[in-house]
């Protein structure tokens, strides 16, 4: 942990020295986001995570000393190259309890689980046409499925129980002789809760259909093993791991073996189903991050959760009405999703401006439209507005921490001194019962 | 997304925050938006027997732009009649705190909620 302080202290320092060597005019040109930020705590950690320091400097050698493509089979340079992306298979392999040969490298977990749905879908279509995923699922599984759904592909959109996972008797009874493919996440990204990989997987295996699981935010958070939850099919991320990014993987079972339709047609480089020169600096970091990960899960899962259960507790503790959604208990220790009712998320993220935090708020989405997930659990539209999704991780130190916290409930109290719902609320009205002109 | 510093400026130091008595017959209140869209703001006004705005009021849950656009109203109307209050359009809130197209909703819920609140002081009156 104090390793971990010093590090982000240098990387501060750094940042400071940047700064200052800039003229006032350079400084004043910078977005005003940034001229005003004092020290920013980074608690996005499902957004997006650093590269570790440790997987940087095993990335280097790769860029311009062993630059060779892996492909190439007639001379050092490609063998070399070749020795080190075999070596970060293994390690990715291993987080998961994979054979190396089942593992594909891809750009990322949405190219993963691009692959793997639609790939699947396509090779088994004149025998099966129905896919079953969840409505909490990460857009690209859900956009995934859409397109299959104008290709003629029947998708069973499962719904979650309140505290966000899904209800294994339901899953059962939607699967049927003509289910290709059942998807769910291992983990959610903006709530944390982890989906019951096990059973899932015993239920796919007993009715003959495979088991896909997008487990971008899942890998070195919980334990995975794909022979004892009988996962098929895993999409993995190089940068929500401390990995970098451009850089994923999607783990492929041999035995039963699963077949898929490649996207990405060319030299048939990965067993075929990914065509492409791997990027060597990217496959390293990649493996890095997972062999890192694996050795420092456990004690850092425990430190996580210290931080998180500090937050949490002080919050709640000393705000009335804050509501965290989604299971605390089936959760990474390294989110929380609270909703501060009667105060609404993007004016609140403005009040807190050096916590980088994100919003279930309609406003700081494209679509205007509030969190789908937490709608999925049935939280009121208004109170998915008020929604923040703290994430923690590698770098959260215990004083960020304690000064989030206090940000936030200083941030939290002025806001709902200004908010008329508030105001309402302490005056014994209903504001479901108001007949609100929407618009 | 990047917000004028005079919208960060209202939201920062807000003017205006309060509440009257909405029973007092020289107060106009308007309560427009809804929680389900992410706004709602209160604007409230006293009026004096010549039909001036005295005081104005306000509460807003909502975004930045929402907060600066009736902190900003509360401000303008103060010292107005209630009809030149009330041709106050949203373009001129909006231009004022250089509001990106998205946030223009924001102005136009000021410029409904000072309409609400003396078309609720006239009804008052009139009753």
């Amino acid at each position: 942990m104090n390793k971990n302080k010093d590090e982000r202290l240098k990387d501060l320092k750094e940042s400071d020295t940047l700064m200052s060597a800039m003229t006032d005019q350079q400084k004043h040109d910078l977005p005003h986001t940034i001229q005003n930020r004092k020290a920013p705590i980074y608690l996005d950690y499902q957004a997006t995570t650093p590269t570790d320091p440790r997987v940087v400097e095993k990335m280097l050698p790769f860029f311009s000393e062993q630059f060779g493509n892996p492909h190439s089979r007639s001379h050092f340079f490609g063998w070399e190259a070749e020795d080190a992306v075999e070596i970060a298979r293994e390690q990715i392999a291993s987080i998961i309890g994979a054979n190396p040969k089942e593992v594909i490298f891809t750009s990322g977990a949405t190219e993963s689980n691009n692959l793997a749905i639609k790939g699947v879908a396509q090779f088994y279509k004149e025998k099966k046409n129905h896919i079953v995923t969840v409505v909490t699922e990460h857009k690209c599984v859900l956009d995934s499925c859409r397109h299959l759904e104008q290709d003629g592909f029947d998708v069973t959109y499962l719904p979650v129980q309140p505290n966000g996972l899904i209800d294994l008797d339901e899953l059962r009874n939607t699967i049927t002789d003509k289910t290709a493919i059942v998807s769910v996440m291992g983990v959610n990204n903006e709530i944390g809760v982890i989906q019951p990989l096990k059973e899932i997987g015993a239920i796919c295996r007993e009715k003959g259909t495979f088991f896909h699981t997008d487990c971008a935010q899942a890998v070195g958070k919980i334990p995975l093993d794909v022979e004892e939850m009988n996962i098929d099919l895993m999409s993995i991320s190089g940068h929500k791991i401390y990995g970098p990014m451009g850089i994923g993987a999607l783990y492929v079972r041999r035995r039963p073996r699963v077949r898929l339709v490649p996207m990405i047609n060319g030299g048939g480089q990965e067993r075929g189903m990914r065509s492409g020169t791997l990027p060597t600096p990217l496959c390293v970091g990649l493996g890095e991050a997972c062999a890192i990960a694996e050795k420092e899960m456990g004690a850092e899962n425990e430190r996580l959760r210290r931080l998180r259960d500090r937050m949490y507790q002080s919050i709640v503790g000393r705000l009335p009405e804050v509501y965290l959604n989604g299971d605390m208990d089936q959760r990474i220790p390294g989110n929380l999703n609270i909703s501060f009712a009667f105060v609404e998320g993007e004016g609140l993220m403005m009040g807190i401006k050096d916590l980088a935090v994100s919003s279930g708020s309609a406003c700081t989405s494209a679509s205007l439209e509030p969190s789908y997930v937490l709608r999925a659990l049935g939280v009121d539209v208004e109170m998915a507005h008020t929604s923040l999704r703290i994430g923690f991780g590698r770098f959260t130190t215990e004083e960020e921490v304690d000064d989030a916290v206090e940000t936030i409930i200083k941030e939290v109290e002025r806001l709902r001194e200004m908010s008329p719902l508030w105001e309402m609320h302490n005056e014994g009205i209903d504001i479901s019962s108001i007949e609100w002109a929407e618009h | 997304m990047a917000y004028s510093d005079k919208v960060i400026d209202h939201y920062e130091k807000p003017r205006n925050v309060g509440t009257m008595d909405k029973n007092d017959v020289s107060v106009g209140t308007g309560l427009v938006g809804a929680p389900a869209c992410g706004d709602v703001m209160k604007l409230q006004i006293k009026v004096s027997e010549d039909g001036i705005i005295e005081d104005a009021k306000f509460k807003t849950f909502g975004c930045g732009s929402a907060i600066a656009s009736s902190s900003l109203i509360t401000e303008w109307v103060k010292g107005k009649t209630i009809d030149e209050a009330g041709s106050i359009k949203n373009t001129q809130i909006a231009e004022e705190l250089a509001l990106p197209p998205v946030k223009i909703h924001c102005s136009v819920l000021a410029e409904d909620a000072i309409k609400a609140a003396i078309s609720d002081y006239k009804t008052k009156k009139g009753a």
